[in-house]
């Protein structure tokens, strides 16, 4: 409806009568899941509660596996041997996103990309934040290393690590 | 041209896996069949096909997630959203079709993640029809259990020795989940469900992983001495309108039958089927299927159940694993592991549910409730 044209003939109709009478049906499904993590992703959330990052190894590849699996899907194997990588690593991919779920603009943008982790094999990291940097700063190749929330905090989740930041010196 | 299954993998039912993620329980079972058949994945099969819905998952796109454990990362792979056997006729078709000489098919149950099993079935109901009546999906089973006993001469008391019969059979199956000693009695004295349906008429839940190593006539030869031929397979759905399609006689079961007898060239499939594994999610829906695939006259079912006649050791034994009744309702991976039982059987690999060198086998599935769907596939060995 326009600004000149006032009133059409009929009844219009409201939002809420739009979507809740006439053209639509509206039922909530009962649909809740508890998965389990399964033997190598329960060993690598209760190594995030301890501030740890494990990865399993192939013998036959040679290939440090992270996130940790039971078994090699190059070599179709079970893998060997359980081993900590660390909580550093390079920016392997990142983009700058400025806008939420909704696609709406948010104020401060949010960094996210991936990391590869030190000790793991290439095209081997963690898909997640980054902070303490800036769309000047931040770049494919920079160091970066894991700010973990404090111990207590920490429940078994990736978000057990709050972001990556660049590395500090000396570390 | 003939498709054979060289390899068989299941993955003992269990009515809880917490100790395993759905991917491990995949790999147990791809591990098993590959060994089985005597291939590696890697080199030497050219498709896979898994067979999932994603509610029963719990998250979106699930083939996105299948390669990984089933060895199949960067080769073809698609995802039938279907029944275990709706998956096999895929798969066979994309070697008839020379796409591939060597084919995995896939399917599994992780329902014990599902925390809210109702909800999820009665999600699977008409949004604008029938969903908001509410109320538990079983009614429907309660509705088609009472209108095919009053058309069928079938009773409550021949449904409770279904329970019995499949029960006791997996007593001795090491695959099945809920093998036990029940009498027809404890049945007709459980608790009701929704009348005539009684609690222990329903197929308890269990999760599993199933894979089965489709190939070519000429490739199943060489690798495996006596390859389990697919003779036919066939689908068929019924209108979804709970109001008009047919509650009595199970007509998706019969169509599906119907065209996999053909391919089969089965004219009596009384006669010629020697060993059977049926869908019984339901008690109820083993007689109705064995009517509706011509493996028993109308009329004279509930007489053949008494007599034994579907007993291991009988005629034509009916459900010798279990069935979903003993063995545990394991939803999409249903089919193939019906496929899977015949196999054994066929192979003379049953153990103790050995039926007595049988040539002919034939698998039946429904995809449960609120479906009217059903897929067939006759087997056989030797010429
Ligand atoms: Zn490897």
């Amino acid at each position: 409806m326009t600004a000149k044209e006032v009133r059409w003939p009929g009844k219009e109709l409201t939002a809420k009568e739009f979507y809740n009478k006439v053209t639509v049906t509206r039922y909530r499904p009962e649909a809740k899941f508890a998965w389990s993590a399964g033997e190598a992703m329960s060993r690598f959330l209760a190594e995030l509660q301890r501030g740890r990052l494990i990865a399993r190894s192939c013998s036959s590849c040679k290939r440090v596996l992270f996130p940790p699996r039971m078994f090699c899907e190059e070599c179709f194997r079970p893998t060997d041997a359980w081993v900590y990588v660390r909580d550093t690593g390079t920016i392997e991919t990142y983009s700058i996103s400025y806008i939420d779920l909704d696609a709406k603009r948010i104020e401060t943008p949010v960094y996210v990309g991936v990391v590869s982790v030190d000790g793991a094999s290439p095209k081997m990291g963690i898909m997640h934040y980054f902070g303490e940097v800036a769309p000047e700063t931040i770049r494919i190749g920079l160091r970066v290393k894991a700010e973990w929330k404090p111990a207590h905090e920490r429940e078994g989740s990736v978000l057990d690590i709050r972001y990556w930041r660049p590395l500090r010196r000396g570390e | 041209m003939r498709v054979g299954i060289v390899g068989v993998g299941v993955v003992p039912f269990r009515t809880v896996t917490p100790e395993y993620s759905w991917k491990e329980i995949m790999y147990e079972a791809a591990q098993r069949a590959y060994a089985d058949a005597g291939v590696d994945p890697r080199a030497d099969v050219g498709s896979f096909v898994t067979c999932a819905e994603d509610y029963w998952e719990g998250f979106g796109i699930f083939d996105e997630f299948t390669p990984d454990q089933l060895g199949a990362v960067l080769r073809p792979a698609c995802t039938v959203t279907g029944d275990g056997i709706h998956g096999l006729a895929q798969a066979m078709m994309q070697i008839q079709a020379g796409l591939a000489d060597v084919v995995v098919v896939e399917a599994h149950s992780k329902v014990s993640d599902l925390l809210t099993y109702a909800g999820v079935v009665h999600h699977a109901f008409d949004p604008i029809w029938n969903k908001p009546l509410g109320g538990h999906p079983y009614y429907v089973a309660g509705l088609e259990m009472d209108a095919y006993l009053r058309a069928s001469r079938v009773g409550e008391k021949a449904c409770a020795a279904v329970v019995a019969k499949n029960r006791q059979n997996a007593l001795t199956n090491p695959r099945a989940a809920h093998g036990s000693k029940v009498t027809p009695e404890d049945v007709l004295a459980s608790p009701p469900i929704s009348a005539p349906l009684k609690d222990l008429d329903v197929a308890p839940l269990a999760d599993t992983s199933i894979v089965l190593v489709l190939a070519a006539e000429s490739r199943a030869r060489k690798l495996a001495a006596n390859p389990v031929w697919i003779r036919g397979v066939g689908w068929s759905s019924d209108s979804p309108w709970l109001e008009t399609r047919s509650w009595t006689t199970a007509a998706y079961a019969a169509m599906a039958g119907k065209m996999a007898y053909a391919q089969a060239k089965i004219r009596n499939p009384a006669k010629e089927v020697e060993v059977a594994e049926i869908d019984d999610k339901f008690s109820y829906k083993e007689p109705q299927h064995l009517e509706a695939l011509g493996l028993s006259k109308k009329g004279s079912t509930a007489n053949a159940i008494s007599r034994g006649d579907f007993d291991i050791g009988a005629k034509l034994p009916v459900n010798p694993s279990g069935g979903s009744i003993g063995c545990g309702n394991v939803i999409e991976a249903s089919g193939l592991h019906r496929v899977a039982e015949v196999v054994l059987q066929l192979r003379g690999e049953a153990g103790q549910n050995q039926v007595d060198h049988p040539r002919t086998g034939l698998a039946a599935s429904w995809r449960g409730i609120p479906t009217a769907t059903g897929a067939v596939a006759v087997l056989g060995v030797g010429r």
